[in-house]
């Protein structure tokens, strides 16, 4: 059980990992790792809020939208009823309100933590590593202690990766690049390249 | 507010303001399904329905959306329109639809869609906003195609399926290249793009925070 667990936990880390093997949340990705503190910040903002909305989309699932999954109302008409079109919409409007929720708790108990995350906490609804990796929970049909585990790695490795990335590119500020692929340009290929790097972990297995 | 002129909307996004190359939006979704033609021109057409109808129904209703829950407003007309598509895609192309997995589900999250419906379609009318989006829409389109035919192309030697250059492991000349059906690939392929593009319209290029000053000392090997 727990080595099941550990083994999915490093696959979605490193094997798997959403920035660099599936692409997603690139738009934040690229546009805020110009610095390694604020990466850090909203790193730690998408792995807070991967592992919250995973599992409750992982709930809304497997209780309201599966086939059959009314039937613990104990209306008949319900029973047969099945919601999984409506899937979309949920899992966007859950993750529109988590982030609201989370953001009104941080402002009242933990206003450093608030001040320190700033403008990436509402950023975080359209990033779509965080609809993704719902997307994968339920394509990938995992019961609700697989789907902590994978919104809680998942989201690790996508902020292994924006401060991976934030770090060359302090250091690329000094270096000196053909003028065409100055900024976006360079970005793209280094970002290539880590996950270049990243696909050596292909195939580890616990 | 200026008049927009049709057809600068739609053609102005395609080179000299492309969505993916200079305003770094909607990559997110973009890149993992270009492996193959078929899908990405799938996905292309998917992206072209849901920005043009996007921006066309966000902007009939512009004037009566309280501006405080906006966002909300334009995600569910988004998600309405996505919901749309993954359902035909279902019902007439399932092997399709099994290929682009969670990608189509992800246009919502698409910063191109949202990007315009707040940019553009907020504050003009109906008709030109559709043109809009559908430009917009098409810009995102080229970059795709142009990345999704050299991966073909190059990683398995055909197009749209139908084989153009015989792979030496079926008896033919050509090697196939394996990095090109890997995901850097793609990174690789749009850095070239972008390259490109900036060297054409060299007032693309990002100035930078630094100048590197001039060698000025001796070279020891002299």
């Amino acid at each position: 059980m727990f080595e099941e667990y550990l083994s999915l936990f490093i696959r979605a880390v490193f094997v798997e990992n959403l920035a660099l093997a599936f692409f997603l949340g690139m738009c934040t990705f690229l546009a805020i790792s110009k610095k390694v503190e604020t990466a850090f910040g909203l790193g730690v903002a998408v792995i807070v809020i991967l592992a919250l909305t995973v599992p409750i989309n992982n709930l809304v699932l497997h209780n309201f939208l599966d086939e059959g999954a009314l039937a613990w109302t104990g209306i008949a008409a319900l029973e047969t009823v099945d919601l999984r079109f409506l899937g979309l919409m949920c899992y966007i409007g859950l993750i529109a309100a988590s982030v609201q929720i989370l953001e009104m708790v941080l402002d009242k108990y933990v206003p450093a933590l608030y001040n320190a995350l700033g403008v990436f906490l509402p950023l975080i609804t359209v990033n779509c590593a965080i609809l993704g990796g719902s997307l994968f929970m339920v394509e990938r049909n995992y019961d609700f202690g697989e789907s902590v585990v994978f919104g809680l790695g998942g989201g690790v490795g996508w902020a292994l990766a924006i401060v991976l990335l934030a770090a060359i590119r302090e250091k690329l500020k000094y270096s000196d690049v053909p003028h065409g692929l100055r900024g976006l340009g360079i970005v793209f290929l280094i970002t290539g390249l880590m996950s270049l790097g990243f696909m050596s972990f292909a195939g580890v297995q616990l | 507010m200026s008049e927009h002129k049709p057809r600068e909307v739609l053609l102005a996004p395609i080179f000299a303001n492309n969505p993916i190359a200079l305003q770094i939006l909607g990559i997110c979704s973009a890149l993992a399904i270009t492996t193959k033609m078929s899908t990405t021109v799938t996905m292309c057409i998917a992206v072209i329905f849901v920005m043009t109808f996007s921006n066309f129904f966000v902007s009939l209703i512009r004037n009566i959306i309280p501006s405080n829950i906006r966002i909300i407003v334009q995600m569910t007309i988004i998600t309405a329109l996505v919901i749309l598509v993954d359902q035909v895609l279902q019902a007439f192309a399932f092997q399709l639809s099994r290929e682009l997995s969670v990608f189509v589900g992800l246009i919502i999250t698409n910063c191109i869609v949202m990007g315009r419906a707040e940019a553009f379609a907020m504050q003009n009318p109906p008709l030109i906003s559709a043109v809009d989006g559908f430009g917009n829409a098409l810009g995102y389109s080229v970059v795709l195609l142009i990345v999704g035919f050299c991966r073909e192309l190059f990683g398995s030697g055909s197009v749209f399926g139908v084989q153009i250059m015989p792979l030496s492991t079926e008896g033919g000349w050509y090697v196939a290249n394996g990095l090109m059906l890997l995901p850097p690939s793609a990174f690789f392929l749009i850095a070239g793009f972008i390259w490109v593009l900036r060297t054409f319209r060299t007032e693309q290029v990002e100035s930078e925070e630094f100048e590197i000053g001039p060698n000025t000392r001796v070279s020891p090997a002299f």
